[in-house]
């Protein structure tokens, strides 16, 4: 059998971590999003082991959802980002700042 | 329902071992490598270590469509946009363009981290009724067969919306990535063009702290400059140009783009 699910659990809990110190210490728009992808990763890591220690087919029916609304939130952004960057020339977040008061 | 921490197979124990180790291994160079590439590649292999821990939870199905949509096909598209915009260029870490917002960043993560910890290894979080959208493991075909039986029933209408989710995405990245003035010929690019031609004349205008920064860049940066400048500070050019109203214009147009 498996290791205990809580584990897991904490593993999921330091990728997120990670992946939300990336968010906020990058400034490249597209390492940003990776670390998008890191928190959705550990999310569904916990989705699958809540699903193994629960037995249901729920949390696996979620991460199934989730993949498919992480690809079209990818494919948005990259899109968002390459219209930013032939107008601005730039893929840094501080370089965003027409919106500023 | 206390499962003792350590009640596994040594062969469990020691695969779950080592795909902690990659996947923390890859998370954590996604967030240090300086270069946008190394990051993606490192991105790919946290996605195998997560991969591997699927399998080993007896989620095969999953296993095999992470591997498929996240390490063939979002990382690939990752790639394709770096490449393509050509901003593989190394990003200097230790510069910190906001004071103190590095350390309070890691601060945060700590405590939240802790916080995640005690309460994932301290309470019992898995308290719920077991099994309420159907049993997950022992099922007749595996676990393939139980998520589609459960996507294709219980989940159908999610499932729909899916789809309908996926279409709207694809429109949305055409419109984004489309170049300005398709339909509308060169009306998107002609305000450009008087606008980058008033630039100096507005430059004069204004304090010389902006004029090194023009003086500095390219065309196209001078285009950018146009256009923030004139949506930050309209009343200050507005007085003295003639020809203001348009760089308005394509900060607007900038704007709802």
């Amino acid at each position: 059998m498996s290791l205990s699910g809580a584990w897991y659990l904490g593993l999921a809990a330091v990728v997120f971590s990670i992946g939300a110190l990336g968010l906020l210490v990058r400034r490249n728009v597209l390492v940003m999003f990776m670390c998008v992808e890191l928190m959705l990763n550990a999310a569904n890591l916990t989705f699958v082991t809540f699903s193994r220690m629960l037995d249901d087919i729920g949390g696996q029916v979620l991460v199934f959802f989730t993949l498919v609304v992480a690809a079209a939130e990818v494919v948005v952004g990259l899109g968002i980002v390459v219209a930013i960057f032939r107008r601005r020339r730039s893929a840094t977040a501080d370089d965003f700042h027409i919106m500023r008061g | 329902m206390p499962v003792p921490l350590f009640a596994a197979t040594t062969v469990d124990a020691l695969t779950f071992a080592i795909a902690a180790a990659v996947v923390l291994a890859g998370a954590i160079g996604v967030v240090v490598a300086r270069n946008p590439v190394h990051s993606a590649l490192m991105l790919v292999m946290t996605l195998f270590g997560v991969a591997v821990l699927f399998v080993e939870q007896q989620a095969n199905f999953l296993a095999a469509v992470q591997v498929i949509v996240y390490a063939g096909a979002i990382v690939v598209l990752f790639l394709f946009v770096i490449m393509f915009l050509g901003v593989d260029s190394e990003e200097s870490l230790e510069k910190e363009p906001l004071r103190g917002q590095r350390p309070l960043a890691v601060g945060l993560m700590v405590l939240g981290l802790a916080g995640l910890l005690v309460m994932g290894f301290g309470a019992h979080w898995s308290v719920g009724a077991k099994s309420v959208a159907g049993p997950s493991q022992g099922q007749p075909g595996g676990d393939v067969a139980a998520l589609g039986r459960s996507v294709f029933t219980t989940y159908l209408f999610a499932f729909e919306v899916t789809s309908a989710l996926l279409v709207i995405a694809v429109v949305g990245a055409v419109v984004l990535a489309r170049r300005p003035g398709g339909v509308l010929g060169g009306s998107g690019t002609d305000p450009d063009a008087p606008a980058a031609d008033a630039d100096p004349g507005s430059d004069s205008d204004s304090d010389p702290g902006t004029d090194t920064d023009t003086g500095s860049g390219g065309d196209a940066e001078d285009l950018a400059e146009t256009g923030s400048r004139a949506g930050a500070v309209p009343g200050a050019v507005g007085g003295a140009d003639v020809v203001t109203g348009v760089p308005t214009d394509a900060a607007t147009e900038e704007v709802s783009r």
